[in-house]
């Protein structure tokens, strides 16, 4: 903000809805592809200066929601705003303020990969240009190679810093880890970071757990074309249980009947469960009754969040009470 | 989540939402300059070779006419023959002034000439909008300012100035050979006309399909089907019926280059594009990237396909039913044709010309033998793009899984060599029999059937030369096997300018269509038809075996 006497600007209606809302809401979107149906009522919000987790499996609808924001794939119905305007219309304002990373990057065999790196940087408004040779640098590629000699990870890289040295405010990023090597991916964490520092928003689409788990701010977890679960990773970890492992100097019986304790396990003097929330204090309670000599607790994984949203067969909300382990 | 989300942004004061409507046709089209930087970065060599080769075409042809023909006498000598062939007639087009040194040394690139325009302007649209989609290179570009219409209107801003300046250089490259100026320039601008018509053709099927083959195949489709009514109308006695008038080809013709310079003609192919262009943008606004009019249907959900042959038939076996089908049509359309070349023996002149050549038979045979000579190389085109599959299976990265398996390189190969060799003559079987059919029943006279089918059994060997050529390319010279396109390219060219152009013999030697034999049938077919085959054995074996030394991918 700039410092000084300066008269306080006048917003208008349009400019004040973008400052109220978040830079993505989608309410109840609706997309078919024949007989199939991509999205079946997805809610999502995307908030300012968030790395914002999307979660799915295979074919979920990751990939047609970050379309539809795009405005390349038109909803069916819903409602769909990006930073506040229609993506399908609004093109122009829109994508000067985004970019995207798609899931198959494709290049053009006889155009170098510095080639295709500047034209979609003319294509999003300019890039930086020092910080587009800082990430040719950092991703290690080389610019002068046609793109037929490049590999998967080496056309992954070319998407990923055509849009990452863009002055975009939202990045729309679809598993955008795939095919780079462990330490190309420590690089593009450490890109990610640097973006949520300037303050803008990410969206990373990804089924890479411990990815998303050690970027997003907030996650949801979509299914079937709708979003089951969102909040923030402790906010999701407060829905589950916690795994506890305790050496007690005797057992005390009926542990298994103890209201939000399950799956108890007991071998010798060692017991371990899985905990809900509520469950914690009376669990405690009678351990510490019982002579505890030692005791760890460890919170749920995003992979066990996510597995117990996929691991069962059936409907997702449900499996959350009677969950089955894999 | 608020309410005011659903459906149209109704918490959006109505002022503002209509000024985001109003600027839908600029937020359509942003971004199609650098989309036009990209098409031209990428087709620019091509392209210039292609512009460049067709107005040379042009001029050497002009050159050569404005030296055969000095005098006036000796020109209304070689249009009236023209005239009175109904297979040229079908082929070409009429000469509408004898007289015209212009007319008579572009009457072979009138109509044919804008059907080639025609295929490249087509073929450039598709290249740079269903193509890029279907390859995924537009949605890695989606992320940036770029309107839903920009790369079809990049498209048709390059295929549309390649038509101008292609018709320039034409009108120039003729006015040079010594032809009339003001015909010169209608006869470019009818170039450009013709390329602008079929580059809006392009822009609507582009829209329908979701395959870039597809849309190619059902623009050719509509190119044919423009020759075809051309053809036919232009028969029809004194020539041009109505039909001639429904198609942009024929427009080409009407503009009457070098015979009154007709110039208002050439605002019907503008109009059209006028139309097709519009509606293209329309439909492409209205659908999502990628997909087509029509969407994916499910399909088993268990394979039976059963082997690397079963493959390359599933792969290859709806495309070749679709060209069967086309060859079908054109064979009857071609046979029904055959009943307006007795008419045409009704003038005198005609019949005097005619009966010094050997009677009414030779006319017929020159007929069939022309048809099925364009037909003839339709299928050696057909055998190119069935066994280029090769490279592109390969180069698609399809190949690979496929060896890791217990399937040879030889056995995979011979797949798509097969469909190639066998495709083309179940093409011309096809147009062999339907045209005879069609020919027998409309000169009442069975015995034409059996002549018919065997000039286009003759036409088999030559296409399978063309066969084993990519095979070789492919085996040999893997990056190079698109090559063969060009080859085809020089041998049908030397076929119909070779003599015009004075080419030394042992150059159209080098054409296998040079060696395919003509009518009467004599014991002399067998000589030529066996070495041709055996030449397309010797190519096939020997890509074969490059093939089989090769890395892959290469």
């Amino acid at each position: 903000m700039i410092a000084g006497p300066s008269p306080l600007p006048v917003i208008d209606r349009r400019t004040y809805r973008q400052l109220m809302t978040d830079v993505v809401e989608v309410s109840g979107a609706v997309k078919r592809f024949g007989s199939v149906s991509a999205l079946d009522g997805l809610d999502l919000s995307v908030r300012q200066g968030e790395v914002h987790g999307f979660l799915g499996p295979n074919g979920a609808g990751k990939t047609t929601t970050l379309r539809v924001l795009l405005g390349i794939v038109r909803a069916d119905a819903g409602g769909i705003r990006v930073f506040g305007l229609d993506p399908w219309w609004d093109i122009p304002t829109l994508h000067a303020r985004l970019a995207y990373v798609p899931g198959d990057v494709a290049l053009w065999p006889n155009l170098t990969g510095g080639e295709v790196i500047d034209l979609i940087g003319h294509l999003e408004g300019g890039h930086d240009a020092t910080r587009r040779d800082r990430l040719v640098e950092m991703f290690d590629l080389d610019p002068t190679k046609r793109a037929r000699s490049y590999s998967k990870g080496n056309r992954q890289k070319v998407a990923l810093i055509g849009a990452l040295a863009s002055r975009a405010e939202l990045f729309l990023l679809d598993e955008p880890t795939s095919g780079l090597d462990p330490l190309m991916e420590d690089t593009f964490r450490r890109c990610v970071r640097e973006l949520r520092d300037e303050g803008r928003t990410v969206l990373l689409s990804s089924h890479i757990l411990s990815e998303a788990e050690a970027l997003s701010d907030r996650i949801s977890i979509i299914r079937g074309g709708t979003v089951v679960e969102t909040g923030t990773l402790d906010q999701l970890r407060h829905l589950t249980r916690t795994a506890v492992t305790a050496d007690v100097a005797a057992v005390p019986p009926g542990l298994d009947r103890l209201p939000g304790v399950h799956d108890v396990e007991v071998a010798g003097n060692r017991v371990s469960a899985q905990v809900e929330p509520s469950g914690l204090a009376p669990l405690l309670q009678s351990l510490a009754a019982a002579g505890l000599h030692t005791l760890t607790s460890h919170p749920p994984s995003l992979e066990e969040l996510f597995l117990r949203h996929y691991g069962a067969v059936d409907d997702g909300v449900a499996d959350a009470e009677g969950r089955e382990r894999v | 989540m608020s309410d005011t989300l659903t459906g149209t942004p109704a918490g959006m004061p109505t002022g503002l939402r209509r000024r985001t409507r109003a600027g839908t046709l600029a937020g359509t089209l942003v971004g199609t300059t650098r989309m036009i930087g990209l098409a031209g970065r990428r087709d620019r060599w091509l392209l210039s070779a292609w512009l460049i080769g067709l107005a040379a075409m042009a001029g050497v042809s002009a050159k050569a006419t404005v030296d055969l023909y000095p005098d006036v006498a000796s020109r209304e000598e070689a249009a009236r023959s023209i005239n009175a062939s109904a297979a040229l007639v079908a082929l070409y087009g009429r000469i509408y002034d004898p007289g015209s040194l212009g007319e008579v040394s572009m009457i072979k690139l009138t109509a044919f000439g804008s059907a080639l325009v025609g295929v490249l302007m087509l073929f450039i649209v598709v290249r740079h909008t269903r193509a890029e989609e279907e390859e995924g290179r537009l949605e890695l570009l989606s992320g940036g300012r770029l309107g839903h219409g920009a790369p079809l209107a990049a498209a048709l801003v390059l295929a549309d100035g390649a038509s101008l300046l292609l018709g320039l250089l034409t009108a120039a490259a003729l006015a040079g050979a010594g032809l009339p100026v003001a015909g010169s320039v209608a006869f470019g601008l009818g170039w450009t006309a013709t390329g602008v018509a079929f580059a809006s053709v392009g822009a609507v099927v582009a829209q329908v399909t979701t395959s870039a083959r597809a849309a190619r195949g059902l623009g050719l489709v509509v190119l044919s089907i423009a020759y075809a009514l051309r053809a036919i109308g232009d028969l029809a006695e004194p020539g041009p019926s109505w039909l001639s008038w429904l198609s942009p080809i024929g427009w080409t013709q009407q503009v009457r280059a070098f015979a009154g310079d007709r110039w208002w003609v050439l605002l019907l192919p503008l109009a059209l594009s006028a139309l097709l262009v519009p509606a293209a943008f329309v439909l492409r606004v209205r659908r999502d990237l990628g997909a087509g009019l029509l969407a994916d249907r499910p399909g088993p959900a268990r394979g039976s396909i059963d082997g690397v042959r079963d493959l390359a038939v599933r792969l290859q076996g709806r495309i070749l039913l679709g060209w069967a089908v086309g060859f079908a049509i054109g064979g009857v359309l071609l046979g029904s044709i055959a009943s307006s070349i007795t008419d045409f023996l009704a003038s005198d002149s005609a019949r005097q010309f005619f009966s010094k050549l050997g009677g009414s038979q030779s006319l017929i045979d020159s007929f069939i033998g022309a048809e099925l000579g364009i037909l003839g190389a339709i299928a050696a085109a057909y055998g190119i793009s069935a066994a280029g599959r090769l490279r592109t299976e390969e180069v698609e990265g399809h190949v690979e899984p496929l060896l890791a398996t217990t399937t040879t390189r030889l056995r995979w190969a011979a797949s798509h060599v097969t469909v190639a060799l066998l495709g083309v003559v179940i093409l011309m079987v096809v147009a062999g029999v339907a045209m005879g059919t069609a020919t027998a029943l409309a000169l009442h006279d069975g015995a034409q059937f059996g002549r018919v089918l065997a000039v286009a059994l003759a036409q088999i060997p030559a296409a399978w030369v063309m066969t084993g050529l990519v095979v070789t390319l492919f085996g040999w010279a893997p990056r190079a096997t698109p090559a063969a396109w060009g080859v085809f390219a020089v041998f049908l060219t030397l076929g119909e300018f070779g003599v015009l152009w004075n080419a030394p013999a042992w150059l159209m030697d080098l054409s296998p269509f040079q060696h395919t034999p003509r009518l009467p049938v004599t014991s002399g077919w067998a000589l030529p038809l066996s070495a041709l085959t055996l030449v397309a054995a010797t190519l096939v074996a020997a890509g074969l075996a490059g093939w089989r030394e090769r890395d892959v991918p290469a």
